[in-house]
């Protein structure tokens, strides 16, 4: 690796391990085909089409390599819920629709290393034997679709994409999709709706699990960019030697996304688990702005639970004996976190600091829920909207101390009671900023808001419940 | 469940293709692949649901259907399933509540209703429900039968902590010829857009909008004008959708609702007509899965405006000369006067056209009153129209199996009577329950030209205003009486209302008229009931032997077989 150089500035930081984001910001790099062919491209392409498709499916099992998305749920054996004897079409997804506040990982591959997503695409299309495949891109990436849809004609005029891709009697033909600027087009179902061409409402599970009933009824495998950039990758090494790196539970490295108050935001590609939340923000991001502390942390993405840096995390040693610890001590694997009620998800890190007000985060939070939620299901739905006029009410100094509470117990409703897993990525937040910032909530409310009618509008509906004589 | 303790209940319910499932604590089986929905709906424990309907496909978005759901422990590998003293192994509750309406049973799961994990979501889904709703329940149609009120009485909260301003949504929308949309009103549940995709197979409705601007609307360049449109008034829970046509005319608590069958073709639709100090005021479809599921055309639900209307005759009507105009009689005067003309009518100069809109009780009477008086051409009325490949029926007439049971006629021989009429070899004419100027195809100077017309008929048309003596019959919401449809499947008409005015059901107009002719046969003259005289048919008729009022029951028999299928019906039972 010593022989790549990257654009002054843009240099990976030494504890960073570059792997998917090899080619990043890479002196004299475009997203050609020529240059990705140069750098060894497609040959672990070459190789897994020698190789029996199972072999492939087995060798990502025996990886450990999990979805990037945010689930974290195990690639490989996802590949397997395709029913046995199963006589449709097999299809496949790439999720492009990064659509997760914080997160900004996937942009990168696929604005400057278009051909390395399409290789990872070919290996499992050839795993899972689908012969057709969607980039399901989403609208806010415009250059990108074009850069895309260029390394699509790129590697077909090569081969590699068509009728027998180099010799092996494989055909695939990938298509790129475009979104139209929606988050709930990310949920997998939602997305398949999409393609399909009626509203993305999520199907419910059961009976629609992508791999059993997906795309027009029929076995889809649904995979975000980073993991099938992580296929290949696992293809390249060989499935033992990738298991045998970084987090146990969750090996091979992992993009993180920094960004809010940290002097070097960006995109960091490191050995899962192999540092702390500390180490990532003090030493690779610089720690916080001259003169401000660490507030909070949401560790993945908007829907996270946010995390009190100032809080004792409790964790029990394998000795039994129990370990006190802050949120800087959490090593960032997928699960280190999840024990402490949040989750890794994305690997988008938002930070703040102290000059930030937590209401006018989530504020700014339901501001985008209220807005994403499809309206398919009434928790969602109404649960939503009534969240954002409650926070932004609060926000205004209008609030009066039980709208908090009301706030929570509205996220509470709509937790686990919708069709798909938009309804806790949107309480998750409410729950989390008002149990663990209560005091700032509170801070901003007045008792004597409760009797006060809190529009022109409910001021006008009181005006026939009141007497003024 | 067994009595025999060596078989396990999950091994006695796998022999009858069944699961045990046990609901609020006591054990059920049910076949497999039912829904939790509708399998606690079959045991009586209500679940409550507004996006569900067992005809259109499973939408699982309203979440008011969660329940508690749990299985037995998942075992370790290696591990054998333990059994209590009952047979059943222990249930492991899931800590996330599951939609009833998708999820169908499995062996050994528990289901509770009444948990407070349901509980507390039945309430949190009300309360959402209720954020953006209008409240506006006391100028609301739906208000009495509206499935919101109804769960918001039943699981709801009786305060409200919304406080903010209401999404605004489009009110009082016109969305077809017969329906009207409240946006705000919507509860979301696309059981109308579902409705239309999957029943009628015409995509009309649809939903705009992002998040809580949600709204049911029409697509550009469409209305909802299906000849189906208003079966989507029917299954909305709420008050979204209106009919034009009920809208503001009573509440429906009022009302007074009556399962009968609707008389415009020979599918004979299922329905309820629902009614007021005998006024009729709306129609619906009712549940039957061998006729109509559960949908019926706005044509055939629409018409009923006549049984109201001042065209109806009240009394009967006789002229004391020929070429007097009409005058009010009673019943006594005008049966001693008919009976009296007829006598002077000869048998074979006299015509008989009757109706298969009759039921097949009025049409035994006719055949008696023919019998009696002598007269062989008797025919009915033949309707054809075309058939929607839905519900309606190419055969508009809903009793043609019965006319042609009871008569052994089928509008074949209408034509030589219409020839007969034509060239003066029938001179009198006996018109029960048609208007002959219509369908039947007499002029209206031919009937001019008959020496005496006899009209039996619920309103006034060009027939009565020619004939002679006119006796007021009833329509088919006023009287009581079995008809068999296209498929041969006997069904009943119940009576809604009284007879309007001074009209009299016809099967007993005709009973007395053949009583004062000098009928003395028993099996005629003493029928007492329509009830009765289906008695006398079931010994007479092999096809309706052992038939009763009671037992052809509220959704009919298959007594004959005509080789005829309803569309929408075949359709239903190939999906499954």
């Amino acid at each position: 690796m010593s022989d790549i150089t990257y654009k002054p500035g843009k240099e990976p930081h030494p504890r960073e391990t570059r792997r998917i984001f090899r080619n990043i910001d890479r002196e004299g790099y475009d997203p050609s085909i020529k240059c990705f062919m140069k750098d060894g491209g497609y040959q672990t392409l070459k190789k897994c089409l020698k190789m029996e498709p199972a072999d492939i499916t087995n060798e990502v099992k025996k990886s450990g390599l999990r979805g990037r998305g945010g689930a974290g749920f195990p690639t490989g054996v996802k590949w397997t819920f395709i029913p046995k004897g199963n006589t449709k079409p097999v299809y496949l997804v790439c999720n492009c629709d990064e659509s997760e506040p914080g997160t900004f990982k996937d942009r990168f591959i696929v604005h400057q290393d278009p051909h390395q997503l399409i290789e990872g695409m070919i290996i499992a299309c050839y795993a899972v034997q689908a012969h057709y495949a969607v980039i399901y891109m989403r609208e806010e990436f415009p250059e990108a679709a074009k850069i895309m849809q260029n390394a699509l004609k790129e590697a077909e005029d090569k081969n590699f994409l068509g009728k027998n891709i180099q010799g092996s009697g494989f055909d695939l033909q990938i298509v790129l999709h475009r979104g139209a600027g929606a988050y709930i087009c990310g949920e997998e179902t939602g997305l398949i709706n999409s393609i399909e061409g009626v509203r993305p409402y999520p199907r419910i599970k059961p009976p629609f699990f992508p791999a059993a009933i997906g795309l027009y009824g029929c076995p889809t495998i649904v995979n975000n960019v980073e993991s099938l950039c992580q296929v290949r990758q696992v293809m390249m090494m060989g499935g033992e030697a990738y298991a045998a790196e970084g987090a146990q539970r969750s090996p091979g490295t992992r993009i993180i996304g920094v960004s809010g108050d940290v002097k070097r935001p960006g995109v960091y590609e490191i050995i899962s688990g192999s540092i702390t939340y500390g180490e990532l923000l003090y030493d690779i991001c610089g720690g916080p702005r001259i003169g401000r502390k660490f507030k909070a942390i949401i560790p993945g993405g908007a829907s996270a639970k946010v995390m009190r840096c100032d809080e004792i995390l409790k964790d029990r040693n394998p000795d039994g004996t129990v370990r006190e610890m802050t949120i800087f001590d959490v090593p960032m694997d997928l699960d280190s976190i999840a024990k402490f009620g949040s989750m890794s998800g994305s690997g988008g890190v938002i930070v703040m600091d102290d000059t930030r007000s937590m209401p006018k985060v989530l504020n700014n939070l339901n501001r985008f829920f209220a807005w994403e939620s499809c309206g398919q299901c009434s928790p969602c739905r109404e649960g939503n909207p009534w969240m954002y006029k409650l926070s932004t009410r609060i926000c205004e100094g209008k609030g009066s101390p039980e709208d908090v509470d009301l706030l929570k117990d509205v996220a509470d409703n709509i937790c686990g009671r919708t069709v798909c897993a938009f309804g806790e990525a949107c309480s998750w937040p409410t729950q989390a900023f008002t149990t663990k910032f209560r005091e700032e909530f509170l801070a901003l409310t007045k008792p004597i808001n409760a009797l006060k009618p809190h529009s022109a509008e409910t001021a006008e509906a009181r005006k026939f419940l009141t007497r003024e004589d | 469940m067994s009595n025999n303790p060596t078989i396990l209940p999950k091994d006695a319910a796998a022999a009858e293709g069944k699961v045990n499932v046990q609901i609020n604590g006591k054990w059920y089986r049910f076949p497999k692949g039912t829904r939790i929905a509708d399998a606690c709906n079959s045991v009586g424990v209500h679940v409550p649901c507004f996006c569900y309907h067992p005809k259109l496909s499973v939408a699982g978005s309203c979440r008011m259907c969660l329940v508690e759901q749990g299985m037995p422990p998942r075992l370790a590998p290696g591990a054998t399933p333990t059994y209590g003293e009952d047979g059943y192994q222990p249930i492991q509750w899931m800590p996330r509540a599951v939609i009833a309406c998708a999820n169908t049973v499995a062996e050994n799961m528990g289901i509770r209703t009444d948990a407070k994990l349901c509980n507390e979501a039945r309430r949190g889904v009300l309360e959402f429900l209720l954020t953006n709703h209008p409240l506006d329940c006391p100028i609301c149609d739906q208000a009495g039968e509206c499935k919101l009120q109804e769960y918001t009485t039943d699981y709801g909260s009786g305060t409200h902590r919304f406080t903010e301003d209401k999404t605004k949504k489009g009110k009082n929308i016109s969305i077809g010829p017969r329906v009207n949309l409240d946006q705000e009103r919507c509860v979301l549940c696309r059981r109308c857009v579902r409705f239309m995709k999957e029943i009628v197979g015409e995509e009309v409705l649809g939903v705009v909008g992002r998040g809580t601007h949600n709204a049911i609307a029409c697509y550009p360049g469409t209305s909802l004008d299906s000849n189906y449109s208003m079966n989507v008034v029917d299954i909305c829970p709420v008050g979204a959708m209106t009919s034009k046509d009920f809208r503001f005319k009573m509440r429906v608590w009022f009302l007074k609702s009556t399962p009968t069958i609707d008389v415009n073709c020979g599918t004979g639709t299922n329905i309820n007509i629902w009614t007021r100090e005998q006024q009729v005021y709306r129609i619906t479809p009712r549940q039957n899965d061998e006729v109509n599921s559960c949908w019926m055309p706005d044509s055939h639900r629409l018409n009923y405006k006549y049984i109201n209307a001042p065209e109806r005759l009240l009394t009967p009507l006789v002229k004391t000369d020929h070429g007097a105009p009409q005058r009010p009689s009673t019943w006594d005067a005008t049966l001693n006067m008919v009976v009296e003309q007829l006598h002077s009518c000869a048998p074979t100069e006299t015509a008989i056209i009757c109706s298969a809109r009759m039921t097949n009780e009025e049409l035994y009477m006719v055949r008696a009153l023919a019998r009696q008086l002598g007269v062989t051409k008797i025919d009915i009325v033949p309707r054809k129209g075309e058939n929607d490949g839905m519900l309606v029926s190419d055969d508009r007439n809903p009793n043609t199996n019965g006319a042609k049971l009871i008569l052994g006629k089928n509008g074949s021989g209408l034509a030589a009577i219409r020839r007969g009429i034509k060239n003066n070899s029938i001179r009198f004419l006996i018109a029960l329950g048609e208007d002959v100027t219509e369908e039947a195809g007499i002029e209206a100077e031919d009937l001019e030209a008959l020496d005496y017309i006899l009209a039996m008929s619920h309103s006034e048309n060009a027939t009565t205003k020619a004939a002679d003596v006119v006796l007021p019959g009833v329509t088919f919401a006023e009287k009581y009486g079995t008809m068999i449809n296209v498929a041969g499947r006997i069904q009943r008409l119940n009576k809604a209302i009284e007879p309007q005015g001074e009209a009299r059901p016809d099967w007993d107009i005709l009973r007395q008229l053949t009583e004062l002719l000098g009928c003395d046969c028993p099996r005629v003259i003493a029928c007492p009931s329509p009830m009765i005289i289906l008695e006398e048919m079931a010994q007479e008729f092999e096809a309706m032997k052992g038939l009763t009022w009671g037992n052809i029951g509220n959704g009919g028999v298959v007594i004959m077989d005509t080789g005829v299928t309803i569309p929408l019906i075949e359709r239903e039972k190939g999906k499954k």
